[in-house]
């Protein structure tokens, strides 16, 4: 491809494109850097290169910090994201299949609710919704950081155009012809069938979640339900107030952060390929 | 596609195409209507009940007894919340202020991730996933990071930018009132940039490439290429990415939270509209007319949305 383009116009694209990856890249090896320095060498030493390799210290301390509440905030974070989008991928997955293969009264309105819901800014919900939680006792639990990322209605979106492209009818009619029942099929068939589809709504629901900020700000308060993003916000703020702790709170903040970096990470690389297509497909709503 | 191959019975008879489209008699209408049902169960929780709540609250208001008892009860104002509300120049001022931001920051982010898409359009092979992947690096960090991560290299203390300009006699502060908006627009661009991209470089793929070839061949130059064919094409993926910025834009909390930790002078507590909400909700506690608030805010958002629809449809035709 492109055979055709000029040496010149090729040396100029690998400049730019040089520029930018600088640029996108440049913050993240700061923060690699700075994550193995003391405090000291954070203020005195390069920002941009390595002084005393301080990193093991700077690990123990995160995770000797009030008995090693990081790690507990880093599986808070992986049981929400994870659990809540695995459960929201199967709930969208089979809402998608009911609404894309299914006739029934009412089907056409409840495709538009989903659709309509996008234009509703999902900050304005989290406020009413943390009342009614706090009504029914869920303020403060996994649930209420947990349900809201069960219902999706994007998720819902994407499974529909992926099953009308992906489940034909002829092979459902097949299935019910060889005797299966409904919840067979769409067990042993459908979700088969839906894998890529499933992995992309999972990825994207995933990423969501993990950077999600405003509903566990809003539905947690004790700090042992945090995520890492509420820890790691709190170190800072402790990092401005108190300067007699014995805790340099600005070193582990910089090695917090990057190890949070390391899970969300990890799991978009494994299914790169998902994310690619997911977010390509969800710029065609 | 892999169909089912075993044999069926009996070769189904050719039916009519359009009729058969959905097989739903009543009862595997019902069904269809199961599977969609723990969905709507959610919905009903998440999204419905939510709406109608805020709407009902918006409504009422905490009011001292009169009986000089203390404690407070609820009383029915009608629509004295949004009374106040439009005419409440703290939230349309935070309301301004990211409409102004968006302004210029959106248009900013726009064209780098256009030009990006563009540059990696006319890149080839291994190099070009490469820079791909590179590029999306912001897109793998979690937000909360990304902020975290330019707010300390914004910091006069430990930050490389306050260093380097100092060597040219610069004194640089990136927490001043005025630079902290560049500061803001900065990282949002650069968290940005990469997502923009990918979905402005995915349209980009679907120009045929003959169609530039033949444009080579009458002796057009790259930029007229991109110019003439290119941009045109990807328009209406412009148009989608800059609404989803606008109102993600009308949404921001999290960034300017973080900000506000190292300079509440100029974030103050209800920078934007979010912020204000939070802020009358949690910190004075006063439920009714922060609901008042956020049923404002999802209108402009929804009004922002469809005018933003409206002109870009127009313009497409």
């Amino acid at each position: 491809m492109n055979e055709t383009v000029s040496p010149a116009t090729r040396r100029t694209v690998a400049i730019g494109l040089t520029l930018y990856l600088i640029y996108s890249v440049a913050p993240v090896w700061w923060l690699i850097v700075n994550s193995t320095k003391n405090s000291r060498d954070l203020l005195l030493s390069n920002g941009l290169w390595f002084a005393d390799l301080d990193l093991g210290r700077n690990l123990s301390q995160i995770f000797d910090y009030q008995d090693g509440i990081f790690l507990r905030w880093a599986g808070n974070s992986l049981l929400y994201s994870g659990v809540g989008s695995l459960v929201g991928t199967f709930v969208a997955l089979a809402a998608g299949y009911g609404l894309a293969r299914f006739a029934y009264p009412g089907r056409s309105f409840s495709m538009a609710l989903v659709v309509g819901s996008f234009l509703i800014p999902y900050s304005m919900l989290t406020l009413p919704l943390y009342l009614l939680f706090s009504k029914i006792g869920l303020v403060g639990s996994a649930w209420a950081v947990l349900i809201p990322t069960f219902v999706n209605p994007f998720s819902v979106y994407l499974a529909k155009v992926y099953v009308e492209a992906a489940i034909p009818v002829e092979l459902i009619e097949a299935a019910r012809i060889d005797g299966a029942g409904e919840v067979r099929i769409f067990l042993s068939i459908v979700l088969r069938m839906l894998t890529t589809a499933g992995a992309t709504v999972f990825l994207l629901a995933f990423v969501a979640s993990w950077n999600g900020f405003f509903l566990p700000v809003t539905m947690l308060q004790e700090s042992d339900t945090w995520t890492l993003s509420l820890g790691l916000y709190n170190w800072l703020r402790q990092s401005q107030v108190s300067n007699a702790s014995t805790i340099d709170f600005t070193s582990i903040v910089i090695t917090g952060s990057l190890l949070s970096v390391i899970p969300l990470a990890a799991v978009m690389l494994a299914l790169q390929r998902f994310w690619r297509t997911g977010v390509t497909l969800g710029a065609v709503k | 596609m892999v169909l089912d191959t075993r044999p069926v019975a009996s070769p189904l008879p050719p039916r009519p195409a359009r009729r058969k489209r959905y097989p739903g008699h009543a009862v595997t209408g019902l069904k269809g209507f199961a599977f969609t049902a723990p969905f709507f169960a959610g919905f009903a929780l998440v999204f419905v009940a939510p709406f109608g709540y805020a709407l009902y609250q918006s409504l009422y208001s905490e009011q001292l007894s009169s009986d000089g008892l203390g404690g407070s009860r609820t009383v029915f104002v009608g629509l004295s919340n949004f009374t106040r509300a439009l005419g409440d120049g703290d939230y349309w001022t935070s309301i301004l202020r990211v409409c102004v931001f968006a302004l210029i920051q959106i248009p900013v982010m726009l064209g780098l991730s256009l030009l990006a898409a563009l540059l990696l359009d006319l890149a080839t092979g291994r190099r070009a996933r490469l820079f791909r992947l590179g590029l999306l690096v912001p897109y793998m960090i979690p937000s909360i990071v990304a902020t975290l991560v330019w707010l300390y290299l914004y910091s006069p203390r430990l930050g490389p930018i306050t260093r380097a300009t100092a060597w040219f006699g610069a004194d640089v502060n990136m927490f001043s009132p005025n630079l902290l908006w560049i500061g803001i627009g900065n990282l949002l661009t650069w968290v940005g940039i990469g997502y923009n991209m990918l979905i402005i470089y995915g349209s980009l793929r679907s120009v045929p490439r003959e169609l530039f070839e033949a444009a080579r061949l009458d002796g057009a130059g790259e930029l007229r290429i991109a110019w003439s064919i290119k941009i045109p094409h990807v328009r209406s993926a412009l148009v989608l990415t800059g609404m989803l910025a606008i109102i993600h834009m009308l949404q921001i909390f999290a960034e300017p939270l973080v900000f506000r930790v190292t300079s509440p002078e100029t974030v103050t507590a209800g920078f934007t509209p979010i912020m204000m909400i939070y802020n009358l909700a949690f910190t004075q506690g006063n439920y009714n007319y922060a609901a008042a608030l956020s049923v404002l805010l999802a209108v402009v958002v929804g009004a922002v949305s469809v005018l933003f629809y409206r002109v870009s449809s127009r313009e497409a035709l």
